[in-house]
């Protein structure tokens, strides 16, 4: 029965229980449908704000435009530091097909070392979003561009981008001055101001580069660009252009650089040379230099072993970081000590055996000539760089107050404006000793510093200003290397000039300079040789160093020393003497003397019309290029 | 069978046996439908352009397509349910021969596969299982007293449980789950009890960690993506974070025809197949994401009236089957561009570019139109 009535179809029933089922399923679509709408008006209506932002920041992105970085010129307006197009090889990941293939296509066609390979993986591990493209290689040879170019069609992804670097057109000669440029490491990242630095992947290292980084670095800008999902840029939405870095014109003359460079001759050595009333620095040279240009583009590290392991030192800058006892020349400065202390005049004569000895003591202190000078007063003392002479000014003074007075030259200290890495040198003094060493001035030692040796420490560019501030009647001008910075000229005063070195009596001026000219044209003149035919006046002194300390009675033997246990050679001198337009000072070592010619021949080539100073091959003025967009 | 024509034809079709009537009845074509079709494929195309970054070839290669389709569903209008009830058997044991067929090349050595190369036609048996799926169950219940007993049911099973399991080895579980709920829909409109309903939903919640151990790496995946797409946003994240992105962009009325920045910008991925609905909500806004739903619902309103129409039990579970599995293309598809739903590769109906789906889809509209327009009857 009940089976039966199972199986008789019941319709009406059927109906009903279908329009009742469609009638649920209607109810329960408009829920779900419900739910939808819910949903979009969530995203679309409550949260719109924040997906509208989502969507801009999709599309839109923030590029910086790296400042053009300033050029640098020397005094005549030739180009020592511009900026060249190189380019880069780039790989944006997502449109390589197989990155393995890819790479190892690249490093059959490039001969990329396996090194770079995996600093580019590195690199396209850390990017931000996708197509964005991860450096492989910097600094492509045309050789390289073009078989990349032939191989084109096998590297989908694989890019070539323009960059502005660094190029440095005499690189060797002014190595020290310039200094370079190079990769921005992680210490100076943490320290840069990102905003300004963004896009910029060079800052300034040592010289000129590093002292007006600000200057040179200028003020970056940026622009909004629309982009799609692939990085692709497709219009520019807005633009704050970049300031470019100012240029500077630098107080250095190339070719007397170049003259300078040349004259010491492959030897270990530096002159210094500034215009007296200016204080500009007409040429600043440290021997051997070094090729400043592969810096830039990141030096190998066979190079860079090879430069440190070099006897010569070329990567350091002797014109301002060498400390080397000034000996004799330091003469004419403690003659005016001497003056004005009143511990002598100019026409003192005193008695030279040879020797000096301290009272109650029985050590001789030698002059440099064993049987002595006889008489000499100051301008005597001066031509033949007698030692008993000064020997006994330094007894006499004192070293306290032959230390004050040499401070106002600028022993012991830096008085350079914007000379990158100078150091002070050291002018040694009671307290000095006491502090150092805990320690007892020794009377000998005074006299030791009387000749410029001992402890007493300047570098060239301390004599050259020092000889300057001579020059100018003890007027001060700090020594720099900028001369102008955009259109706005570098000129003193500066601030933080020391003050003016005074005398009692403006002819002791006089005085001293006349024991310096009598160094070069005085019959006995240690440097009678290099004044032969002097067109001018100038004023002279001589000096040599002791790279190590002869014993009371040992002989001094150039030819029995091995070339680096020889005296280095010094030269400071100014000309003309009354109207002074370049001061010098020129160390040379090992050279174990004679290096005053060199002095003669800078300053003939700087003063006499028929000069020498002859122009070298470089880029000439303003032939700059154009900064390029980085898209 | 006479007595069941008595009975069955209602008063409302004998009404509209008339001028009308003649007309749409002998071409076999319900004009209420056919209109929101037109509509909808409309809408849907100038969605397209748009997505397709104004590309003409592929808006013309679709509006043919939907054409043929449309072209092709009348055709199967034409078609009485008697013939289709009697083809029944053979499609559903051809779809099943073919999936087994599938599940063979793949075993051979092909990997997943859901293609069967016939000559030159390349065809996907679960297509043709999402229509053959309903037909069979209600060919099946047609027979049956309803409600269906539990003997019903477990036959029932047997007939649901072989082809999805096949497709979801294939694997393809976004289809397998489709061709399921076009199954339950037979079931529960044949009137399963509540009771019943209740218990199967709550069995379906405990299975659902061995459906998490059976799963497919790529399809955990998809569903732990789902639940926090932050996690890798620039993987598997992208998708779902870029489809939200342009949704929400757009607002309430959108950013213009052709304007939306994520999709012509190609932000968004799929923008003119699966993700085309985040192109209309980034375009049309909140105003175009109603429109299209509402034509949805009209649709399914008109689908639901014929399926209530239908004369018999086979027309009925068939019609309301397929409308209602119509609808949760149209669910699935939206939940998922706009978040609520994991990503599975279900295509917005009738909109998204693409052929395979909309040929099945135009087909059951051509099998909900022939039984509502045909008058004969099936015997039981």
């Amino acid at each position: 029965m009940r089976k039966r009535r199972a199986n008789i179809k019941n319709h009406e029933q059927e109906v009903r229980v279908f329009r009742n089922r469609s009638l649920v399923a209607a109810l329960v679509i408009v829920l779900m449908a419900g739910a939808l709408v819910s949903r979009l008006f969530y995203l679309q209506v409550i949260e719109h704000d924040v997906f509208i932002t989502r969507s801009d920041n999709n599309r839109m992105r923030v590029e910086p435009l790296p400042p053009r970085r300033g050029l640098i010129y020397d005094r005549n307006g030739k180009l020592l530091a511009e900026n060249r197009p190189t380019y880069n090889l780039t790989i944006v990941r997502e449109r390589v097909d197989d990155l393995d293939t890819t790479l190892q296509r690249l490093i059959d066609i490039l001969d990329l070392p396996e090194d770079e390979v995996a600093t580019f993986r590195e690199r396209s591990r850390q990017r931000q979003r996708p197509y964005q493209p991860a450096l492989l290689m910097s600094d492509l040879t045309e050789d390289q561009i073009a078989r990349l170019a032939v191989n084109r069609y096998l590297l989908s992804g694989v890019e070539v981008e323009a960059q502005l670097m660094r190029y440095y057109p005499d690189p060797i000669v002014m190595s020290h001055v310039l200094g370079y440029v190079g990769r921005i490491n992680e210490q100076e990242l943490a320290e840069l101001d990102s905003g300004n630095y963004a896009g910029t992947h060079f800052i300034g290292k040592t010289g000129v580069e590093y002292t007006y980084e600000d200057q040179l670095h200028g003020k970056a800008g940026l622009r909004k660009v629309e982009t799609n999902a692939r990085g692709r840029v497709l219009r520019e939405l807005d633009r704050d252009p970049p300031v470019p870095g100012k240029d500077i014109t630098l107080t250095i003359d190339s070719r007397l650089q170049h003259m300078a460079y040349d004259l010491l001759d492959g030897r270990r050595g530096a002159i210094v040379a500034i215009q007296p009333k200016t204080g500009d620095i007409l040429a600043m040279v440290s021997a051997p230099g070094f090729d400043i240009n592969k810096f830039v583009t990141g030096i190998s590290y066979d190079d860079y072993r090879a430069l440190q392991q070099n006897l010569d030192l070329p990567l350091y800058n002797r014109a301002v970081r060498g400390q080397y006892p000034p000996g004799s020349t330091v003469k004419p400065f403690e003659a005016l000590a001497a003056l004005q202390d009143g511990v002598v005049k100019p026409n003192d004569v005193i008695y030279d055996p040879g020797y000096f000895q301290l009272p109650n003591d029985t050590r001789r202190y030698h002059n440099w000539l064993r049987w002595g000078h006889g008489r000499v007063d100051l301008e005597r003392a001066l031509e033949v760089s007698n030692n008993t002479y000064f020997y006994t000014m330094a007894y006499r003074l004192g070293i306290d107050r032959l230390s004050a007075f040499m401070h106002q030259f600028g022993f012991g200290e830096i008085t350079s404006l914007d000379v990158q890495g100078a150091s002070p040198g050291l002018m040694p003094s009671r307290e000095w000793k006491r502090e150092k060493y805990n320690q007892v001035w020794y009377p000998g030692e005074t006299l030791s510093a009387g000749i410029g040796q001992g402890y007493f420490m300047a570098t060239p560019l301390q004599l050259a200003a020092a000889t300057a501030t001579l020059a100018n009647h003890g007027h001060w001008v700090r020594p720099h290397l900028a001369k102008e910075i955009g259109d706005q000229a570098i000129e003193p005063p500066f601030a933080d000039t020391k003050p003016d070195v005074q005398v009692d009596q403006a002819r002791w001026w006089q005085d001293v300079y006349k024991g310096m000219e009598a160094v070069l044209q005085g019959s006995e003149g240690t440097a009678r040789k290099a004044g032969a035919g002097l067109k001018y006046e100038m004023a002279a002194k001589t000096g040599t160093a002791q790279v190590f300390s002869l014993g009371q009675n040992q002989k001094y033997d150039a030819d029995e020393l091995t070339e680096r246990l020889r005296d280095h050679a010094l030269f400071i001198g100014f000309a003309p003497v009354e109207d002074p337009q370049i001061a010098i000072a020129v160390i040379v070592e090992n050279a174990g003397g004679g290096v005053s010619g060199l002095g003669r021949e800078l300053t003939d080539a700087w003063l006499l019309p028929d000069g020498q100073l002859k122009d070298w091959p470089g880029t000439t003025v303003n032939e700059e290029v154009e900064s390029i967009d980085g898209d | 069978m006479a007595i069941d024509f008595q009975r069955v034809a209602p008063r409302t079709q004998r009404a509209r046996v008339g001028r009308k009537r003649s007309i749409w009845l002998r071409i076999h074509i319900d004009p209420w439908l056919l209109s929101i079709l037109v509509l909808l494929i409309s809408f849907g195309l100038v969605v397209l352009y748009s997505a397709s970054g104004m590309s003409v070839s592929t808006t013309m290669a679709q509006a043919s397509r939907m054409g043929v389709a449309l072209l092709g569903a009348i055709a199967i209008a034409q078609f009485s349910p008697v013939t289709l009830f009697r083809w029944t058997p053979v499609a559903y044991g051809a779809g099943l021969l073919m999936l087994v067929a599938v599940e063979i090349m793949g075993d051979i050595g092909m990997g997943a596969q859901r293609w069967l190369e016939i000559g030159p036609l390349r065809f996907q048996p679960s297509e043709l299982m999402k229509i053959a799926m309903p037909m069979m169950l209600a060919a099946y219940l047609h027979r049956r007293p309803l409600p269906p007993t539990w003997r019903d049911l477990l036959v029932c099973g047997v007939i649901v449980g072989v082809p999805v399991l096949l497709i979801a080895r294939q694997p393809d579980l976004g289809t397998s789950l489709l061709v399921t709920c076009a199954a339950v829909f037979v079931i529960l409109l044949a009137g399963l009890s509540w009771k019943f309903i209740l218990t199967l939903v709550v069995m379906a919640g405990g299975a659902m960690p061995l459906l998490w151990i059976n799963m497919h790496d790529y399809q955990r995946q998809r569903v732990l993506t789902f639940l926090n797409p932050e996690s890798d946003p620039l993987g598997a994240g992208w998708n779902i974070i870029q489809s939200k992105t342009a949704i929400g962009s757009g607002g309430l009325e959108g950013k213009g025809w052709g304007l939306g920045t994520q999709s012509q910008l190609e932000f968004l991925p799929e923008r003119h197949t699966d993700f085309i609905v985040a192109v209309l909500g980034e375009e049309f806004g909140l105003i175009g994401m109603c429109t299209i739903l509402i034509l949805y619902l009209l649709l399914v309103s008109r689908g639901l009236v014929m399926a209530n129409n239908a004369q018999d039990t086979y027309g009925r579970l068939l019609a309301g089957s397929i409308v209602l599995t119509f609808f949760i293309y149209v669910f699935v598809n939206i939940g998922m561009v706009s978040g609520i739903l994991p990503v599975v590769g279900v295509p917005l109906p009738l909109v998204s570019y693409g052929g395979t789906s909309s040929v099945t889809l135009m087909a059951g509209f051509g099998i909900l139109m022939s039984i509502h327009t045909h008058r004969r009857l099936l015997t039981h």
